[in-house]
């Protein structure tokens, strides 16, 4: 019989409770959080874009540059690129075994979260804003 | 201690999904990780309607006619059904989060009333959008 071999996790290891990944079970409440923030924020979405369809320019910047359209925007790519950042890494997780592949998708999968958001973002504020100037 | 020779495995493996009669959970299941990866990749048009919103008049005008197109308006057709399948599923899982919904009769009837809301809220949504109009 072999004796149970003693742990190697360190005390403070097991109090921090945050497992093999560091993370512990932060993305997991991070889904839960945006995916609840999301529900509101997309309606509100649909709601903008079925107002928007089929207007002119001028009548689309006006719509887009409403504080509380602006605000739903805004809010909704923040919540939206952090929810399906984590979502894509659980199915990289999930499929993607290769460690360099993985590296190689999780890296992908950041920058293209971060891409969609900056671009979002950056489109809403001058559209938003250049209306004050 | 002397290395041991390991013994080979002739029991059969695990079985994977391929094995199995599909469900209507199962199949719901499946099918939020595919409305979610294509929500994902959809992101990229908000991005690009947004950015031609900001970027004027000519850039907006060409996004604009793709959307108001016969294709566009079925590509944001079925982006709004696999958005509020992908809503309705995050819901379910809510459900399940809090400690309910287990029992065969009520996970079966969350499955089909995803899929069966879903298409039901589409359908209303872009009737009610049409009306308005």
């Amino acid at each position: 019989m072999a004796q149970p071999s003693p742990s190697l996790r360190t005390a403070r290891a097991r109090v921090k409770g945050l497992g093999a990944s560091g993370h512990g079970a932060g993305h997991w409440w991070q889904q839960r959080v945006t995916a609840a923030l999301n529900i509101p924020l997309m309606i509100g979405f649909i709601v903008i874009i079925a107002m928007m369809a089929g207007r002119p320019y001028p009548e689309a910047v006006a719509l887009v540059s409403h504080p509380l359209a602006a605000l739903v925007l805004i809010g909704g790519v923040l919540s939206v690129t952090l929810h399906m950042r984590i979502g894509m890494q659980v199915v990289i997780e999930d499929y993607v075994h290769d460690k360099g592949l993985k590296f190689a998708a999780l890296f992908a999968n950041t920058t293209y979260a971060v891409a969609v958001a900056v671009a979002c973002l950056y489109a809403i504020l001058r559209v938003s804003l250049a209306r004050l100037v | 201690m002397a290395p041991t020779a390991r013994p080979t495995v002739t029991a059969p493996l695990s079985p994977h999904l391929q094995v199995y009669r599909w469900t209507w959970t199962m199949a719901m299941s499946v099918f939020h990780r595919i409305t979610g990866t294509a929500l994902y990749g959809g992101t990229a048009l908000v991005a690009i309607w947004l950015v031609a919103l900001a970027a004027g008049p000519a850039a907006y005008g060409w996004v604009a006619g793709f959307f108001g197109s016969v294709f566009g308006k079925l590509v944001l057709f079925a982006y709004t059904w696999v958005l509020l399948h992908h809503m309705l599923g995050g819901l379910r899982h809510f459900i399940w989060d809090v400690g309910h919904g287990f029992d065969r009769e009520r996970r079966m009837w969350l499955a089909r009333g995803t899929l069966i809301g879903s298409v039901i809220l589409t359908v209303l949504i872009w009737a009610l959008a049409l009306v308005i109009r």
